[in-house]
C-alpha cells in the first residue's frame, strides 16, 4: 500500500513537471506558429500580387522577390517590439479588465532611463570600454526598474482609489496620467543636458551581420540584419519566455491568475489582491520599459512622446491577439509587425509609388484595429466572453 | 466558548441595510445553519465574517478576538475558510490548480500539504480523476466538491458552506450533505447557510433562521424543525 502510494505520489509529480513544461514552452511554440504563418501568409500574397503586377512591369517581381527576407526581418522586429508593450497592456486589463491608456508612457520612460544610462556612462569614459553586454544588461535593468516602479506607482495613485467608480472613470485617470508623464518627462528632459530630442548612445556593436545577398540585375540586394535588431529580437524572446514561466509555473503566476479570474475569491484563498495588482503593473512596467530601452538603442534618439504611437499600436496588437491573453498578445504583436513591414515595403512598390510612405503602415495597424473590433471582439486567440463564466 | 461570534452586526451595501444587528454564536466542533429565504442576507453575513464585506456596526469575534477590520486574506491565515455562494472556482485553472490555491498560503512541497491533498481527494474521489481537467468543465456537483475541497485546503478551524445544495440534484445534496457531517465528524466546526432547510437541520446541531436581515428565531436544530412558523415558511408544511 504504502508503496503503491509513493508510485501514485511520483507519478503526479512526474505529471505535474510535464504540465509545466508544457504550459511553459507551448505559448512559445504557438508564437513560433505564427511567426512563420503570417510570414508565410503575407509573401504569398506578395507574390501573387507581384505576379498579376508583372504582367506590365516584369521589374515589379524580382523587386518584390529580392526584398522580402529583409522585409520580413523587419516585421519581426516591429512584432517583438509591439508584443513586449502589448504585454503590459493585456497583464493589466487580465487582472483589472482596464486598459493602461499612460502605458506606452511607461515604455517612453525606459527609453529615456536608457539613454540617460548611456549618456552617463559615456560622461565617465565607460561607454567604449565595457563589453557590450554589459552596457546592454545595465540599461535594460535600470530601465526596467525605473519604469515597473513608476507603473506601480501610477496604479497606486491614480488608478487604486478609483477601483469602485463606474469603468469610464479610471480609463480618463489614465489618459491624464499618460499627459502627465509626457510633459514631466519633457520637462526634465529639456532641463537636463540630455535635451528633448535625447541621443541614445551606444557602444559599436560592430557590422551588420550579412545573411545573403540577392541578385537583381546588376546590382545585389544585401539581406541584412543589424547587431541592434539581433539584440532585440534574442532580449524580447528571452522576456517572453521568463513571463511565460512566470505566469505558468510559479506561484506567484497562479496567484495573478487566479486574481485575474476572480477577486473576491482570490482574497479567500488568502492571496493579497492588492499588493498582486501592483506587482502586475511591475511586471508589465518593466517590460514596457525593457521594450523602451531597446527600442531607444535601436532607433538612436528618444524623446517625450514617442509612447504615444508605439502604445497605440501595442494596444491594438493586445486587442488582435485577445486581450487579457498574454500568448495572444505577443502572437498579435508578431502579426501586427509583419503586415506593417509588408504594407510599409510593397504598397509603394505595387502602386507605382502612389502610395509611398511608412505613413500607410500606421492607416494598416488601425484599420486592423477597427476590422478587429467590429468582426471578431475577442481577439485572435481570446475567448468569447459568454465562456468566462 | 464560542469559537466564532457576531455581535450585533449591521452590514450595508451603499445605502441598503443588509443586515440589520445580528447576533450568532458558534461553538468549536458544532455544526450550525443559517436557513433564511432569498434575499435574507445569508451570504451578506458569510461575506460579512470572511471579511469581503466591513460591517458599519457591530463585531465579529474569532476566539474572542475582534476580526471584523481586517482584510480577507488576512482572515483565512487565522483558519476562517468560505466556499462561496455559486461555487464561484476558478474555471481556467485546473482542478489541481485551484486546489493549491487553496493553500496558497502553505508551503505545496510540504509532506503536510500531500497529506492535505490526500484528505480531500479520499472525501472527495471525484475529484482525483479530473485533477488535470479545467476547473470550468466541471459538472456543478463536482464543482461544488472542488470549491469544499478548495476550502478545506486553506486548513481552516472554521469552515463556512454557502448554498452548497444550490442547483445540485437530490442524490449529489445528499452527497453532499453526507460529506459535509463527515468533515465535521473528523472535527471540524462548520456554519451552513441554506435554502434547503430540511436538509439543513437535519444535519446541524443548532440553527438561525434569518429574514430580512433579522435574526428571528434561533434553536436546536431538532426543535427548529418542528416549528410551526418554519414548518410552515420554510419546509412547506401546514
Amino acid at each position: 500500500m504504502v508503496a503503491e502510494a509513493n508510485v501514485s505520489k511520483q507519478n503526479l509529480q512526474r505529471q505535474r513537471t510535464l504540465q509545466t513544461l508544457r504550459t511553459v514552452f507551448m505559448p512559445l511554440g504557438q508564437l513560433l506558429l505564427f511567426i512563420v504563418g503570417s510570414a508565410a501568409v503575407l509573401g504569398l500574397i506578395v507574390v501573387v500580387v507581384a505576379f498579376f503586377l508583372s504582367r506590365s512591369d516584369p521589374k515589379i517581381m524580382q523587386t518584390a522577390i529580392a526584398i522580402l527576407p529583409q522585409v520580413m526581418i523587419d516585421g519581426m522586429v516591429r512584432g517583438f517590439l509591439f508584443a513586449t508593450i502589448a504585454l503590459g497592456y493585456t497583464m493589466v486589463y487580465g487582472v483589472l479588465e482596464f486598459i493602461n491608456f499612460a502605458h506606452g508612457e511607461i515604455f517612453m520612460v525606459g527609453g529615456f532611463v536608457g539613454a540617460g544610462v548611456a549618456y552617463l556612462l559615456m560622461q565617465w569614459g565607460l561607454l567604449s570600454t565595457l563589453p557590450w553586454i554589459v552596457f546592454i544588461v545595465i540599461a535594460i535593468v535600470m530601465g526596467m526598474t525605473v519604469s515597473g516602479l513608476l507603473a506601480m506607482a501610477t496604479e497606486r495613485v491614480a488608478y487604486r482609489p478609483l477601483r469602485n467608480s463606474p469603468r469610464l472613470v479610471p480609463l480618463i485617470s489614465a489618459i491624464g496620467m499618460s499627459l502627465v508623464l509626457q510633459d514631466v518627462v519633457r520637462l526634465i528632459a529639456t532641463s537636463s543636458p540630455l535635451g528633448f530630442n535625447a541621443r541614445f548612445e551606444t557602444p559599436n556593436f560592430g557590422k551588420p551581420f550579412q545573411i545573403a545577398s540577392i541578385p537583381l540585375g546588376e546590382r545585389a540586394i544585401p539581406v541584412q540584419i543589424s547587431p541592434k535588431a539581433v539584440i532585440f529580437i534574442v532580449a524580447a524572446m528571452l522576456m517572453l519566455l521568463a513571463l511565460n514561466y512566470l505566469v505558468n509555473a510559479t506561484r506567484l503566476g497562479k496567484a495573478i491568475r487566479a486574481v485575474a479570474q476572480d477577486r473576491a475569491t482570490a482574497s479567500l484563498m488568502g492571496i493579497n489582491v492588492n499588493q498582486i495588482i501592483s506587482l502586475t503593473f511591475l511586471i508589465g512596467g518593466a517590460l514596457g520599459g525593457a521594450a523602451g530601452v531597446l527600442f531607444g538603442m535601436n532607433i538612436g534618439t528618444v524623446n517625450p512622446y514617442m509612447g504615444f504611437i508605439p502604445g497605440l499600436k501595442a494596444f491594438t496588437a493586445a486587442v488582435l491577439g485577445g486581450i487579457g491573453n498574454i500568448t495572444g498578445a505577443m502572437v498579435g504583436g508578431i502579426v501586427l509587425g509583419f503586415l506593417e513591414a509588408f504594407v510599409a515595403s510593397y504598397l509603394s512598390l505595387f502602386t507605382g509609388g502612389a502610395f509611398s510612405g511608412a505613413s500607410y503602415a500606421d492607416i494598416a495597424a488601425f484599420s486592423i484595429l477597427i476590422l478587429i473590433l467590429i468582426f471578431r471582439p475577442e481577439g485572435l486567440l481570446g475567448e468569447s466572453t459568454t465562456q468566462k463564466v | 466558548m464560542a469559537l466564532l461570534e457576531l455581535r450585533n452586526v449591521h452590514t450595508y451595501y451603499g445605502k441598503i441595510h443588509a443586515l440589520k444587528g445580528i447576533s450568532i454564536m458558534i461553538n468549536q466542533g458544532e455544526i450550525v445553519t443559517l436557513i433564511g429565504s432569498n434575499g435574507a442576507g445569508k451570504s451578506t453575513t458569510l461575506r460579512t465574517i470572511s471579511g469581503l464585506l466591513t460591517p458599519r456596526q457591530g463585531e465579529v469575534l474569532l476566539n474572542d478576538k475582534p476580526i471584523h477590520n481586517i482584510p480577507a486574506h488576512e482572515i483565512v491565515k487565522m483558519g476562517v475558510a468560505q466556499s462561496p455562494e455559486g461555487r464561484k472556482i476558478f474555471p481556467r485553472l485546473t482542478v489541481l490548480e485551484n486546489l493549491e490555491l487553496g493553500a496558497y498560503l502553505h508551503d505545496t512541497r510540504s509532506d503536510a500539504y500531500q497529506n492535505d491533498l490526500d484528505r480531500v481527494m479520499t472525501l472527495f474521489p471525484r475529484l482525483r480523476e479530473r485533477v488535470n481537467q479545467k476547473g470550468g468543465t466541471l459538472s456543478g456537483g463536482e464543482q461544488q466538491m472542488l470549491a469544499i475541497a478548495r476550502a478545506l485546503m486553506t486548513r481552516p478551524r472554521i469552515l463556512l458552506l454557502d448554498e452548497p445544495s444550490m442547483g445540485l440534484a437530490p442524490v449529489l445534496v445528499e452527497q453532499i450533505f453526507e460529506i459535509v457531517q463527515e468533515i465535521n465528524a473528523q472535527g471540524m466546526t462548520v456554519l451552513l447557510v441554506e435554502q434547503n432547510a430540511l436538509q439543513a437541520l437535519s444535519i446541524a446541531h443548532r440553527g438561525y433562521v434569518l429574514q430580512s436581515g433579522e435574526i428571528v428565531l434561533e434553536n436546536q436544530a431538532k426543535a427548529l424543525i418542528e416549528d410551526p412558523m418554519v414548518q410552515k415558511a420554510y419546509l412547506g408544511l401546514e
